[in-house]
């Protein structure tokens, strides 16, 4: 490849980030891989199974792991990018230790935030010791332990899906794409884990929209017997046994319902994330009314900022799955090596 | 006699609506389900209750009996569940090939059974 060498910076060291400055350091480029945590790796790095194959999430870790293993890539963790500005041809970028870098393209890949599930406080988290959310309960695979907060076996459990997604309530329209599929996968974990255990989602609409979800869902109900109640919970409490009621509207029989419950698992949906959220404040880049960074064409463009040279990957344009988040990484390279490579 | 009671009283206690899964008694599920595993496929998109010619002249609604089975409430469907003419035709439309025919076949023996203590 006759490509001079060029230098890119990737803000975030996620699955997004991690796969981008992979690929460009593949190409020949030098990469600055930023990450403010102390490693990378994301939000996968709390994952135990993935969907729909419920394999290890371990296996696309060490697949990222591997990508980044590269000499033309700096990875510089426990700092943040504060903001990234236009000088000349070039991109500065402002870190957060106070020290600045200069990039002939730059893409930011920082991600989404789990909603956080103490705002639906009608679900009573963070009041009752029962209720935890579905990376939670991802902690619990982990561990091997599914067990309520005294230490016991949970005999029933519900999830309830949309939690911070779909509801103006919250301040979020938006679907979040990935929960329904977790919850089944997770409702068939539960089942598997523990045998006696009854499991019921509580749905507004079942968006199996990924290849193998369907069949998963199809799957959790004929082999697993997983229950499912189409209704959005309005409000879970606890009796004098101190066990969950949840009321919901079993919306397919027309009629309210209740039930008791051991442990109650909200589904948390994905926003965009604080640190995204000030770096494009102070860069001045476009949002869109879900607050994810607003691209520049949604259906042709959707790497693309307003800013010549700076790139977006993964889920701080949307919500997406991690398929979904390296191609659209592999897409950002592809603009970004275009960009470079007619300037 | 309620007829009396409501003369005399003026009021009447209407039976609450409110499906209690933890008192609902879910023996014809288990019935159904235990000879045909089809039966937990449903997802209710009505696709039978469409094409179902005795529910275009009766009270008869195999998507909403199929829920309330479920939820243990078969109260309402002793009378609904005589209607099918077992014609076969919701069996043809299903998505997720539920035995739909064999599910009220299945649903009125277990409620007859019921009714005998016999479940």
């Amino acid at each position: 490849m006759s490509v001079a060498s060029k230098h890119v910076v990737v803000a975030g060291g996620g699955v997004a980030g991690m796969e981008a400055a992979g690929a460009l350091a593949e190409l020949g480029h030098r990469v600055t891989l930023i990450e403010k945590e102390q490693k990378p790796g994301g939000h996968l790095k709390q994952w135990h199974a993935l969907f729909p194959d419920r394999r290890p999430a371990d296996e696309v870790r060490k697949y990222l792991s591997r990508r980044i293993d590269n000499r033309n890539i700096r990875l510089f963790t426990g700092v943040g990018v504060d903001k990234i500005r236009k000088e000349g041809h070039e991109l500065c970028i402002e870190l957060s230790d106070g020290s600045e870098l200069t990039a002939d393209a730059a893409i930011i890949a920082t991600g989404f935030d789990l909603f956080d599930a103490h705002r639906k406080e009608e679900y009573g988290y963070g009041i009752y010791d029962n209720v935890i959310t579905s990376a939670e309960l991802e902690d619990m695979f982990n561990t091997g332990k599914i067990t309520t907060a005294d230490g016991r076996t949970p005999s029933r459990i519900g999830l309830i899906h949309c939690v911070g997604s779909r509801d103006e309530k919250v301040n979020n329209n938006h679907c979040s794409k990935v929960c329904c599929v977790t919850a089944v996968k997770q409702a068939i974990e539960v089942r598997q884990k523990l045998p006696g255990c009854e499991v019921f989602c509580f749905y507004m609409d079942m968006r199996m929209y990924g290849p193998y979800y369907e069949e998963l869902y199809r799957e959790s109900q004929e082999q697993h017997n997983v229950n499912y109640i189409r209704g959005k919970v309005s409000e879970a409490s606890v009796n004098i046994d101190n066990r969950l009621v949840i009321k919901v509207e079993d919306t397919l029989a027309g009629r309210p319902l209740r039930m008791e419950l051991d442990m109650l698992v909200l589904m948390v949906g994905m926003e965009m994330s604080k640190a995204g959220t000030r770096l494009a404040e102070a860069s001045g880049l476009d949002r869109g009314i879900n607050r994810f960074l607003e691209t520049g064409d949604h259906h042709y463009g959707n790497n693309i900022s307003h800013l010549k040279g700076l790139f977006y990957a993964g889920t701080c344009t949307a919500p997406m799955n991690i398929t979904d988040t390296i191609s659209h990484a592999r897409a950002a390279v592809a603009e970004a090596v275009r960009y470079l490579n007619t300037r | 006699m309620s007829g009396s009671t409501r003369n005399k009283f003026g009021f009447t206690v209407n039976r609450s609506r409110l499906i209690d899964y933890d008192s609902s008694d879910r023996l014809v599920r288990e019935y159904i389900t235990s000879r045909e595993p089809s039966f937990r496929l449903c997802f209710a998109c009505g696709g039978c209750t469409a094409a179902c010619t005795a529910g275009h002249h009766a009270p008869f609604n195999l998507r909403r009996m199929n829920t309330l089975i479920r939820r243990g409430e078969i109260d309402p469907l002793r009378d609904e569940v005589t209607r099918c003419m077992l014609c076969g035709k919701c069996l043809l439309v299903c998505p997720r090939g539920v035995n739909t025919r064999n599910v009220v076949l299945l649903a009125a023996e277990a409620i007859r059974k019921l009714d005998r203590n016999e479940l």
